[in-house]
């Protein structure tokens, strides 16, 4: 079947089964876009700021692990993109982003709203194609997804001229594609899994850190299992949050530089770490050369370059961390019986004297809104059950310490870039993957204003996010270093002139409610919830002075944290 | 410690500026990068000459195979192995004397002189690394005009073979 470029790039997103595309049209992208107008397969989600469409598939592809797509004209279209690029790519998130481009003959011109997309974008992507030919158009858009979904999975960006998209060309999908030069190993190495075993079940101080690695490789059931199993403490990084339920004996909370005090000091003392889907990234392990020294460290990973990056490891084992924690399953139970438990048991016994510190306790307050309870109440209004996205700062830290997950994929933030912005339209890609579900952006009134816009889009299409915006009048997190490590000079983060936004919202079509009075929290959120079909924000005005504890100031060890102010008296004699 | 990296690579445009890339982003050092077709019109052939600890280089073939374009790679360095480099060189010589010198050099290292005008040599040497640059140093008071070299090309010694 003969069909122009454009056609073909539609029918590809039809063949491949994607449900929306996130896109903002502009000349080079006007012969697609009319393809789209000619269907009504792939259905397309006309956001308001380029940046905005990226977290949007962004979102869904986090939430349903099928690569999320964006359409972009040349240009300004691409520039906008590159946050929500780099931020996909820093999380391993599977994303094909669709740019056009000047056409052919004007390529290298500095053509009107010409970029050079390819060389933008390499830096954050996990490859990159400039179509120049539209008989292999087909192709590229099917290694795109193949590449994007597979091994250690990434944004990968098409750059499509327009006169490419005008061109005619015999369509024909590929079913599977198969490059010599790209072949991700997903199974791990048998011998490898049994040394790992070797080291596990000697363990006197054993540590599982689990990381985004095991939500990407859909490895929380077995991840589940070889836990209960070992019956060892269990910690996960701020991206691996609810592949074990927060709430399973074994789990310590999160580890790092916002992480619970049991997981740190459990992370510092052990002997043996088994590390699953985690890169020891520096806000996990704070100062490397204070980091674990005892650790013999069996590390899972299907980035071959993640093994060994930062921290030497023992054991590697290459391989997608669901298929290798199922293979593990495999040899599991024939070496239970050598670990010794009376060992493992005085271990639990210390890693018990932590948790007795109850690092996240806070203080209350009858006048003032704390942030925590926020979230607290947050997770008992949605059963713990919700989609809970976020923006980037303290919110982000007491959404992820305060509602507690118990699925994986519920968790949906900007980990590895901290990219502000993120968590609306986040929100609104997993709202449209998951109608029926409830999705909440818990953000601050810096981060909220970063994407605001997206608000048009969601009363486009009726997206019934709830928005909790714990509203500080700071840049919470911003001030909170200065308060600590610039004796409390607050160079601009002070968030003057805020908008009111309660009627900006409502001036968007949506609800808006606001919440001052700790009395009347409870009542806001169960109004706000019972509007299953609505847009509802949130301004939660907040105690502008609460601070995220615990926490690891840079340079520091794990055994180096600060507790709450009223708890630093217990670590005191705890460490003497 | 200095290390020779073989690659193979798809003859894609942009490739080789995914490899440039990779080392300007990670702080990798460069000390030779040369890359031509092979005798496979879809594969480019890359040596790379890098310094750093067992560890850095450990990331660089790891960061290298990562990347999409990369069909395979060996650290020639590893094994036997053979490199050369190509230089020209152009001197200035004048008078007999000067140029007689300056044969007598070439013939030592066994180069060639490709080229003569009368006020001018241009010379033409391969060897390993060392070879090259020793020759320089031999040059010693001979004026030099200019230096092209092409960086290190290497090849496994024996059986030893990057082929696909
Ligand atoms: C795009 C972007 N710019 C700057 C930063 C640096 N930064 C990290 S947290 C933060 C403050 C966030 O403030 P707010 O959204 O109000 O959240 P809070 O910390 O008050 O909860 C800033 C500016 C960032 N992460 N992303």
């Amino acid at each position: 079947m003969q069909l122009t470029g454009a056609d073909i790039v539609v029918r590809c997103l039809q063949d491949e089964g994607i449900e929306y595309i996130f896109g903002y049209p502009g000349g080079a992208a006007l012969h697609i876009y009319d393809a789209l107008y000619k269907q009504d397969k792939v259905k397309h989600i006309l956001v308001r700021h380029e940046q905005g469409a990226t977290h949007m598939a962004d979102g869904y592809a986090r939430a349903t692990g099928k690569a999320g797509v964006v359409l972009v004209t040349s240009g300004p279209g691409v520039t906008n993109t590159v946050t929500g690029i780099a931020t996909a790519y820093m999380d391993s998130v599977p994303m094909v982003v669709l740019t056009a481009q000047v056409p052919s003959h004007l390529i290298g011109d500095d053509a009107f709203q010409e970029v050079d997309t390819v060389g933008i974008t390499r830096p954050c992507v996990k490859h990159n194609f400039l179509v120049g030919d539209v008989n292999k158009l087909a192709e590229t858009m099917k290694k795109a997804f193949y590449i994007a979904e597979s091994g250690r999975p990434g944004p990968v960006v098409v750059d499509i001229p327009k006169d490419v998209t005008a061109k005619v060309a015999e369509y024909h999908y590929p079913e599977v594609v198969d490059m010599r030069s790209y072949q991700p190993r997903t199974r791990g190495h048998i011998k490898q899994i049994s040394r790992g075993l070797d080291l596990l079940v000697q363990a006197k101080r054993p540590v599982v850190y689990t990381g985004g690695g095991v939500v990407l490789g859909d490895g929380s059931a077995p991840l589940r299992k070889v836990v209960s199993k070992l019956g060892f403490p269990s910690t996960s990084t701020l991206m691996g949050l609810g592949a074990i339920p927060h709430d399973d004996p074994n789990f310590l909370g999160m580890l790092g530089m916002h992480g619970t005090y049991e997981a740190n000091m459990a992370m510092h003392q052990c002997d043996v770490m088994f590390a699953i889907g985690a890169r020891f990234d520096d806000r996990v392990t704070g100062e490397l050369s204070k980091f674990a020294p005892d650790a013999r460290i069996i590390q899972i990973d299907i980035d071959p370059s993640s093994i060994g990056k930062n921290v030497p490891v023992e054991v590697p084992i290459v391989g997608d961390c669901g298929q290798v924690l199922e293979q593990m399953l495999e040899q599991l139970d024939a070496r239970l019986g050598e670990i010794d438990r009376t060992v493992v048991g005085e271990w639990w016994a210390q890693v018990d004297k932590w948790r007795a510190v109850k690092s996240l306790d806070y203080q209350p307050s009858k006048d003032k809104i704390v942030p925590q309870l926020v979230v607290e109440r947050l997770m008992q209004i949605t059963d713990g059950e919700a989609f809970v996205s976020s923006d980037v700062g303290q919110h982000q830290m007491w959404a992820a310490q305060y509602y507690g997950f118990s699925k994986p994929r519920r968790w949906i933030n900007s980990g590895g870039l901290g990219t502000m912005g993120f968590g609306l339209p986040a929100a609104m890609g997993i709202q449209l993957a998951y109608p029926d579900d409830t999705v909440i952006c818990i953000s601050g009134d810096a981060s909220i204003q970063m994407c605001l816009q997206e608000l048009s889009t969601c009363l486009q299409y009726e997206l019934p996010v709830k928005i909790i915006n714990l509203n500080n009048q700071y840049m919470g997190m911003v001030r909170q270093w200065q308060e600590f490590f610039y004796d409390r000079r607050y160079s601009h983060s002070y968030m003057d002139a805020l908008p009111d936004f309660v009627k900006l919202s409502e001036s968007y079509g949506h609800v808006g409610i606001r919440v001052e009075d700790p009395a009347d929290l409870d009542e806001a959120l169960n109004r706000a919830f019972s509007m299953k079909d609505r847009l509802v924000f949130v301004d939660v005005i907040t105690d502008p002075t609460v601070n995220v504890y615990p926490m690891i100031a840079a340079g520091k060890g794990h055994n180096e944290m600060h507790l709450q102010p009223d708890q630093e008296e217990h670590q005191e004699r705890e460490l003497a | 410690m200095r290390r020779i990296i073989s690659l193979l690579l798809e003859n894609e445009s942009g490739a080789l500026s995914r490899v440039a890339g990779l080392f300007s982003a990670r702080g990798y050092n460069i000390e030779s990068l040369t890359v031509a077709p092979t005798e496979d019109p879809t594969l480019s052939r890359m040596t790379i000459v890098t310094r750093g600890s067992d560890s850095i280089i450990e990331q660089i073939t790891k960061q290298l195979n990562k990347l999409v374009d990369v069909v395979k790679l060996i650290d020639l360095t590893e094994g036997q192995h053979i490199e050369r480099e190509l230089m020209l060189v152009k001197v200035v010589a004048h008078g007999n004397d000067e140029r007689e010198e300056v044969k007598r050099l070439v013939d030592i290292f066994r180069g060639r002189i490709i080229d003569v005008t009368d006020s001018t040599y241009t010379l033409e040497m391969t060897g390993n690394g060392d070879k090259v640059d020793a020759f320089i140093l031999a040059l010693g008071q001979v004026e030099i005009i200019e230096v092209v070299r092409s960086g290190i090309s290497g090849i496994g010694r024996g059986k030893r073979a990057l082929k696909v």
